[in-house]
């Protein structure tokens, strides 16, 4: 029988299922001009569970319902970025889906099912916690992409998202079976105790969890979906779908490979290595010739999946490992608050029907609104990694992680892309100040208050980062 | 009795089908055949496996993929169909309005 201590390690989680499903109700009896109430009260749902997840900051780590879930300093870290990226999220959509005529109850609630499944990720112990966690945040991201479904293009953008996360969630759940075969546990801690008897079944088991993983994060050479998803789904869902998941995600392999799979380092370290340098080298080269901002922003996010698994690379190394694992949340923290920054000015750029996306429409924005030209220089800036921004110290702490554990290649590679990708992000940066246009702008509050708060959080924090990476070493797996 | 091996590599022969599958067939439906093929042959991998070494969770993680399986495809054909209403077609080459 469950006890009341294992219903403490999901607190948060259940708070917010409970809010979600009661939501979900509610919405019904609220008027289809009044949706904003749904938006309002999903957001009161976040943050009422946000203050409960701060509550837990610090406290010791427990596990509940016989290994299945855990609640430590990581995960409760990375479930307090997780809620303030629904925050976000609801902030980004709350005028735009009036606007682009979405406005629907239904979309406030498949985000917050999706949050519930972020978070449930990073707080999965076993391995089939992390395939329902996994399937939890996806399946409402199918839907929440296909969300403006009179428009042919969302429509092709859910579909090609349902199609490649379906075929994604095969390989993990063949990959968790071949490791079940070879360990006889589906619990991490399991795996390792168990000194696995065929080292062969269990290193092609995590391969191809690595492999399903990869199509998640959108690491090159499994990253074809992505700009195609990220072009066609609503702005602001690919806003937050372009944080949150990729943090899920992340957080999720990290999990799996430090606790079940630190003996299979040998062999991973190696497939890590050439995972991270071909995203870096793919994402970079291939933004280049974007001239649609969606899909500019959509190859840079997988050039910054590729410096987010640099983090991975030395995970087997004890003496590197904590460090590079700390760069790694730090980098996600960066990106997460960049990413939302960027992605809500794209929103105040949009018009109906997909116009006023073309980095060329940008032409003339620092003459008219030179605030909002301003925040856009701050996130190429930080997604360059160009002082002074967050992005520039994540990047910094990337590299010491990396060039401490000895891959010096791996480093070049990574300051080499960022310099490749400075001519795309300033392409953006020019077009703002030099060229001559006359481009509108939308003012809405919350989407105002989005962009606004991302921008001075990239400078600001970057003058106190010692903080927050102590923060995010704290956040360590034990 | 059957020794495991053969399930392991009946199951493996099933998964490269449907990875095939997914890869080569142009019908979203028939694309979503091969996905169940692929989810299905881990079942099977997982179900062998379970009895061969007398550990139930094997065969309970096999309910939550079923389960969660039955959910996706809830959702897959949903969208199939709404393509299909405003389209008159499911090829997914002519899924080609995003590109660049």
């Amino acid at each position: 029988m469950p006890q009341s201590s294992d219903f403490q390690t999901i607190l948060p989680l259940t708070i917010l299922t409970v809010w979600a499903c009661v939501l979900l109700l509610v919405d019904l009896f609220i008027p289809k001009t009044q949706k904003w109430i749904t938006a309002t009260l999903a957001a009161a749902g976040l943050a009422v569970t946000l203050g409960v997840t701060l509550a837990q900051l610090g406290g010791p780590a427990s596990t509940g319902f016989s290994g299945m879930v855990v609640q430590d300093g990581f995960s409760t870290f990375l479930n307090a970025l997780q809620l303030v990226c629904g925050l976000l999220g609801v902030a980004l959509a709350f005028g735009y889906v009036k606007r682009m005529g979405l406005e629907r109850g239904e979309y406030y609630t498949l985000l917050l099912f999706s949050v519930i499944g972020m978070m449930l990720m990073v707080q999965a112990a076993d391995l089939i916690m992390v395939f329902l966690a996994l399937e939890m945040l996806s399946i409402p991201l199918y839907v929440l992409a296909a969300f403006n479904r009179t428009q042919s293009a969302s429509e092709e953008s859910g579909l090609k998202y349902f199609l490649l996360g379906a075929f994604s969630t095969g390989f993990v759940v063949y990959g968790i079976a071949l490791v079940f075969g070879a360990t006889g546990t589906t619990n991490l801690a399991g795996i390792l105790a168990s000194a696995p008897t065929s080292g062969l079944l269990l290193t092609i088991g995590a391969a191809l969890i690595l492999v399903g993983f990869g199509f998640k994060v959108a690491a090159v050479p499994f990253h074809m979906w992505t700009p195609d998803v990220y072009q066609g789904a609503p702005t602001s869902v690919t806003g937050f779908m372009a944080a949150g998941a990729k943090i899920a995600g992340f957080a999720a392999l990290l999990r799996v490979f430090s606790t079940a799979f630190p003996a299979l380092a040998v062999d991973m370290t190696d497939i890590l290595w050439a995972l991270s340098a071909l995203t870096m080298i793919g994402g970079n080269l291939l933004a280049i010739s974007q001239s649609d901002i969606k899909r500019m922003l959509a190859y840079s996010s997988i050039a910054h999946a590729g410096y987010i698994l640099m983090a991975f690379v030395p995970y087997g190394n004890p003496d590197v490992a904590p460090v590079s694992i700390a760069a790694g949340l730090f980098y996600l923290v960066a990106y997460a608050v960049t990413n939302f920054g960027a992605w809500g000015v794209v929103i105040a750029m949009e018009k109906s029907e997909g116009r006023g996306l073309a980095i060329s429409d940008y032409a003339g924005l620092a003459k008219k609104h030179p605030v909002l030209a301003a925040a856009m220089t701050v996130f190429m800036l930080s997604l360059i990694g160009f002082p002074p921004t967050l992005g520039l110290v994540g990047k910094f702490y990337l590299f010491r992680a990396v060039l401490s554990g000895g891959f010096v290649w791996l480093a070049v590679i990574g300051v080499v892309t960022s310099l490749i990708s400075a001519y795309y992000y300033l392409r953006v940066v020019v077009t703002m100040y030099m060229h001559e246009g006359e481009p509108t702008v939308e003012r809405e509050f919350w989407l105002d208050f989005t962009w606004g708060l991302s921008a001075l959080a990239t400078v600001v924090l970057s003058f106190i980062p010692q903080a927050l990476f102590v923060m995010a070493s704290s956040a360590l797996l034990k | 009795m059957v020794p495991v091996n053969f399930y392991i590599i009946l199951s493996a022969i099933l998964f490269t089908i449907g990875a095939m599958g997914v890869l080569v067939r142009r019908n979203p439906l028939i694309i979503f055949m091969s996905i169940e093929l692929m989810l299905n042959s881990a079942n099977l991998a997982m179900v062998a496996f379970s009895s061969a070494i007398k550990s139930f969770s094997g065969q309970i993680f096999v309910f939550f993929v079923i389960a969660v399986a039955a959910a996706e495809v809830g959702v897959g054909l949903a969208l199939i169909v709404q393509i299909f209403k405003s389209r008159h077609s499911i090829n997914v080459d002519e899924m080609n309005n995003l590109k660049g």
